[in-house]
């Protein structure tokens, strides 16, 4: 993102303030429009000195953020449409720096049928370590690493609702690259990456239209999702530019098959998510499992603490994108105080059984009265040699405070 | 990850009443019961009077669950008010909406959709009312845009904050509990019968509820709850009665008081709507990202 375009962000991220202030008011009155938002200021601590040359050495970094939603429904019920832009800045890196637009969408709803047309976000799965079934939306990886945050997807989708389940269509006309950190930021390799000047297996490049198609539906105890993708893959692999100085995303089209279930028994969660996908060159197949169990009401409180464990496998070569959930476990732990303020603590490591890489993460959040929400989060990356996954990113270990106001 | 919480049955408090299967053990005094509201008379009345405390402790529960009957659908609005010991408040609104199922096996369909507090605007959570069994349950968490089945075992714990359990949401399905009369008297400016009800489910939270049940409408006014200790715990009073459609009966205002805390809540009600053409096609997992 070109700095010119600063001040242009920076005015998206304080609309949100301002408009919802005024309109929200004089839109109360008609049922029909919801207008909402949130702001945030973020300050992020860096414990460590950078590893790579040319990043901003500073240890600390200021970034402020903005969402403003604007809803529509019209009076039959039956027609809605949504438009959710996003904006950050970031003082340190330009790349970081950006805009997105979350939603922007009309939709028509039937009974039993549903066309939406324009871009949403769409979310599968049901592991919390890793999202590997996720594949509609490109990961949006400059606002978190934790892979979480997604871009808005321009797409057609016809959904189909009846007693033996949910068929999903999509047409995915045009594809978002992935966003990678720029030359001053944290969480880059020992070069950045160009992600403006991607390559494309595809002919047709970012104007491929991809495809999917997916089931889900639940029987008894167990919620079950299957699905077919055919198109640009999501996560791209990275070549050396023919410059040596920077790295380029390539993106293959692959096909991909993948299931998610979850059988819900007692305080029991227990959950599955595979894929198969024909790649580069070669079919590979990735899974997690595991569980989450709940002990509810400890020590005679209202608070409870949940167990999470899920064991990360991908048998994929070297020759695809990079993944750090190849041979993983991971073990969380979830404390709710189910308090008037919501407060809650979720505490995660994830340990390559291999080579012992370990990342740890702590995540804490409480509501403010009634409209701020201040939410902490401790990262930290152990154990990393110089040749693996994660070792580019291990001397970025951070403390994050977030203040967000919501609107 | 803070919405996980959000879980429970609470919009049947809508309308606190419920279809319901009668177990087998009960069906004898349901056939005499069925025959005499047929053909009521002073005579069948008194012949019940003289009924066993359990028989007619159930009656009274029965005839209330009945009036409910045949409502179809329905939607309200609903904002709860959370009071701490030091009087300080706090504020949720959310909207629900039921289905009535047909099918007497099991229970009805409901779901919630919280706008305030704005950070968790758009959450929603689905539910299917079982009778005995755990519900099934599906929470929507807007940010992630990712819906999750969850666990419905969580009985006893506090919806959103609030002095009322998931299990208060629940708590006048019919065959959720075995009944005795203890006594008539004077309620307001009405007369209740009052009968003990003990949870016959699974991981309650209370060992029994006494419970107030008007002899004009029919309606609950009041509860009290006793704890796994056997002392009274709670209090929740039912207050701004008000009749739709010439048959249902709404409470718009309900007033939760926990003793051990001193806490309160409130859950107040706008006005409900009935009939608005509903269908199970509503209440499937695959709705709750598109209700906003």
């Amino acid at each position: 993102m070109k700095y010119s375009h600063h001040k242009l962000l920076l005015g998206l991220v304080l609309l949100p303030m301002v408009s919802c202030i005024g309109m929200g008011t004089v839109m109360a009155s008609d049922s029909d429009w919801d207008i909402s938002g949130n702001a945030a200021l973020q300050l992020r601590g860096f414990t460590q000195d950078t590893l790579w040359p040319e990043q901003n050495t500073s240890d600390a970094e200021v970034s402020v953020s903005g969402e403003w939603e604007v809803r529509w429904r019209s009076e039959e019920g039956d027609q809605r449409a949504s438009f959710i832009p996003f904006a950050r800045w970031d003082e340190n890196d330009d790349e970081r720096t950006h805009l997105d637009l979350s939603e922007a969408y009309w939709a028509y709803e039937g009974d039993e049928v549903e066309l939406l047309v324009g871009i949403d976000k769409v979310f599968w799965g049901v592991t919390e370590s890793v999202h590997l079934v996720d594949v509609i939306n490109q990961t949006d990886l400059v606002e978190d690493i934790d892979q979480e945050d997604k871009l808005g997807q321009p797409m057609i989708n016809l959904a189909l609702q009846k007693d033996w389940g949910l068929l999903n269509l999509y047409l995915l006309p045009y594809f978002r690259e992935r966003t990678f950190s720029g030359i001053d930021g944290r969480f880059r390799a020992p070069l950045p990456v160009d992600w403006d000047d991607a390559e494309y297996e595809s002919g047709a490049k970012d104007k491929h239209v991809d495809f999917a198609l997916r089931y889900s539906h639940y029987f008894g105890d167990v919620d079950v999702g299957v699905y077919y993708f055919r198109g640009t893959n999501r996560e791209p692999r990275l070549e050396l530019a023919s410059n040596g100085r920077k790295l380029t995303p390539f993106y293959d089209q692959i096909d991909q098959v993948g299931l998610d279930l979850q059988y819900t028994k007692d305080a029991w969660l227990w959950k599955l998510e595979a894929i198969v996908r024909d790649g580069y060159d070669e079919s590979f197949m990735a899974s997690v499992a595991g569980f989450e169990y709940t002990f509810y009401q400890v020590y005679e409180s209202n608070a409870d603490i949940g167990f999470l464990m899920e064991y990360q496998y991908d048998d994929r070569s070297s020759h695809e994108p990079v993944t750090t959930a190849d041979n993983d476990l991971f073990l969380g732990g979830r404390w709710s105080l189910n308090d008037t303020q919501d407060t809650a603590v979720l505490v995660g490591v994830v340990v390559d059984k291999k080579t012992s890489e370990t990342f740890f993460n702590v995540e804490a959040e409480r509501r403010f009265g009634d409209n701020i929400v201040i939410e902490l989060r401790a990262r930290a990356i152990t154990n990393s040699e110089s040749d693996e996954q994660l070792y580019s990113f291990s001397r970025d270990d951070y403390i994050q405070l977030q203040i967000s106001r919501y609107f | 990850m803070a919405v996980e919480r959000i879980k429970s049955d609470i919009f049947k408090v809508n309308k606190m009443k419920q279809q319901n299967i009668f177990s087998a053990t009960l069906l004898a005094v349901m056939s005499i019961i069925g025959s005499s509201q047929l053909l009521i008379s002073p005579v069948q009345a008194a012949t019940l009077e003289q009924g066993s405390p359990e028989e007619k402790g159930f009656e009274i529960a029965a005839r209330s669950d009945r009036s409910d009957r045949g409502f179809g659908d329905s939607e309200a609005e609903m904002t709860m008010v959370l009071r701490n010991a030091a009087g300080q408040e706090a504020s949720r609104t959310m909207r629900f909406t039921t289905l009535e199922v047909p099918d007497e096996s099991v229970g009805d369909k409901s779901l919630v959709l919280f706008s305030t507090p704005r950070d968790i605007e758009g959450t929603a959570l689905l539910s299917h009312a079982k009778m005995l069994d755990p519900d099934d349950q599906w929470l929507y968490l807007p940010a992630l845009k990712r819906v999750k089945r969850i666990s419905s075992r969580n009985k006893s714990g506090p919806f959103v904050g609030s002095e009322f359990a998931f299990e208060d949401f629940t708590a006048s399905e019919l065959n959720k509990f075995s009944y005795t009369y203890l006594k008539e008297e004077a309620c307001g400016d009405l007369q209740c019968d009052v009968v003990e009800r003990i949870p016959l489910y699974k991981n309650s939270g209370y060992t029994k509820q006494i419970s107030w049940v008007d002899t004009t409408d029919y309606q609950i006014r009041k509860i009290e709850f006793y704890d796994r200790r056997g002392s009274l715990l709670k209090e929740l009073k039912f207050e701004d009665y008000r009749k739709y459609n010439d048959a249902y009966w709404r409470a718009h205002r309900l007033v939760m008081k926990n003793f051990k805390t001193n806490k309160s809540t409130d859950l107040v009600y706008g006005e409900y709507k009935f009939g608005i053409g509903l269908t199970d096609n509503d209440f499937v997992k695959g709705r709750l990202s598109r209700l906003r």
